[in-house]
């Protein structure tokens, strides 16, 4: 088995200990949902009309729920020596790593959201879009938010430092998503705001795992 | 294969504080050296500094193999080098022998080579335990178990046997000196004397 491979399936099974994984942010989501009419009052127009900006911007918040077990329990039990001292370099580590995290959290939750905005009364024709936006910008959650977690290890109270130093880079691929489902909603053309959140996706996949190194590797010595 | 480590003029900073400085060793295949100092004196700072973590602020590291060819410290490490530090890098949530299995993995066993360290190191029956259920002693063999599982010249250990009872500390002598005189190389931080005849280096002080 190659090191990717390895350390991929090593991180996708740890994401799933002690009740993290999906089922944290799912339940975070659902959560949030309940309270929703609560905030904005329960007439149907209404919540349909916010349901989709509002389940977009959940998943986005929910992915940070899982940050920390990204780096800093790896540091904190000294897996990261170790990890360090292995066959693959610390990029590909990170690499694997926000893989990891994408498919463990963000995905499930990219194919959960349309469920709870429908449920809240958006309409069934968005979910097509809202999962390939949620899919697609969950790859710039998963490695930006890498990112931010790597660059607060060892610090305390880590999690809250990551949420300040990752949500201001989301805010381009949150723009993004919701304009594209808001140009789905109104039949105009949403093949350029999904194309704006691949592309930044894209480029979240292709540098982030160097700044999680160049992080990890500062914390480590 | 290293065979040699020579470290020469190195200085080594923590925060602003000066831990090494002009430090030179040089270690042989076959050879152990225990390094002694106070607590703070940098004995863990060196094992990080020659296994790539910390960068020195002078000097260099070099590792060379038996006819004195330099291998680049990339690859001695990434190949050839176990670290065990203070913790033992083990996930609670996992039971010893995935533990076992992946630390073997990754530094270049299988799983063959890790079952047959589990039970070298009397851990056989606790293979389907928890982690986070093992005692500190238990969770320290465990993390041991991968420089028997993976073979690494160069062991880089760190208050190695500290949770370890007078037993196992013996019976880890024997590994240790099996792995010398398979041309392993042996560089422990370590207050208690090391279970197998080691040149000691003072640091500090």
């Amino acid at each position: 088995m190659s090191a990717f491979a390895l350390i991929l399936r090593r991180e996708f099974g740890l994401s799933f200990a002690g009740g993290g994984g999906p089922a944290l942010a799912i339940g975070f989501f659902l959560a949030m949902a309940a309270l929703l009419p609560l905030v904005v009052g329960a007439e149907p127009g209404r919540l349909a009309a916010v349901a989709p900006g509002f389940a977009w911007l959940v998943l986005a918040l929910a992915s940070l729920l899982s940050l920390e077990r990204m780096f800093e329990r790896d540091y904190e039990d000294g897996s990261l020596d170790l990890l360090a001292l292995g066959p693959a370099p610390l990029e590909v580590i990170a690499l694997a790593k926000g893989l990891a995290q994408w498919l463990s959290t963000t995905a499930p939750l990219a194919v959960f959201a349309p469920l709870v905005a429908i449920g809240l009364g958006a309409a069934p024709s968005l979910a097509p879009i809202s999962i390939a936006a949620g899919l697609v910008g969950g790859v710039s959650f998963a490695f930006l938010g890498g990112v931010g977690a790597a660059l607060s290890l060892g610090s305390r109270r880590g999690g809250i430092l990551t949420a300040l130093i990752v949500l201001p880079l989301f805010t381009p691929p949150v723009i993004f998503g919701a304009g594209a489902i808001d140009a789905c909603a109104a039949h105009l053309d949403w093949t350029t705001p999904l194309l704006l959140l691949a592309a930044y996706s894209l480029a979240a996949l292709a540098l982030c795992p160097f700044a999680m190194a160049a992080a990890a590797r500062n914390a480590l010595s | 294969m290293i065979a040699h480590v020579q470290v020469e003029g190195l200085a080594l900073m923590r925060g602003e504080r000066t831990l090494l400085d002009g430090f030179a060793l040089t270690l042989a295949a076959g050879e152990a050296v225990a390094l002694a100092g106070a607590n703070g004196t940098g004995k863990t700072s060196l094992l990080r500094a020659i296994a790539g973590l910390l960068p020195p602020t002078a000097g260099t590291i070099a590792f060379s193999d038996a006819s004195g060819g330099e291998i680049p410290p990339e690859d001695a490490i990434a190949r050839d080098a176990h670290l065990l530090g203070h913790q033992d890098g083990l996930k609670l949530s996992h039971t010893a022998g995935e533990e076992a299995l992946f630390q073997a993995r990754w530094t270049g066993g299988d799983a063959a080579s890790a079952r047959a360290a589990c039970e070298r190191l009397g851990l056989g029956a606790l293979r389907g335990l928890e982690v986070r259920k093992l005692s500190a002693g238990q969770r320290r063999r465990l993390a041991l178990a991968r420089l028997l599982a993976s073979p690494r010249r160069l062991w880089l250990l760190d208050e190695p046997l500290a949770p370890l009872d007078q037993g196992q500390r013996t019976g880890f002598g024997a590994v240790m000196a099996e792995h010398l005189a398979a041309g392993g190389l042996i560089l422990a931080a370590a207050h208690d004397p090391l279970p197998v005849p080691a040149r000691t280096v003072e640091i500090g002080g």
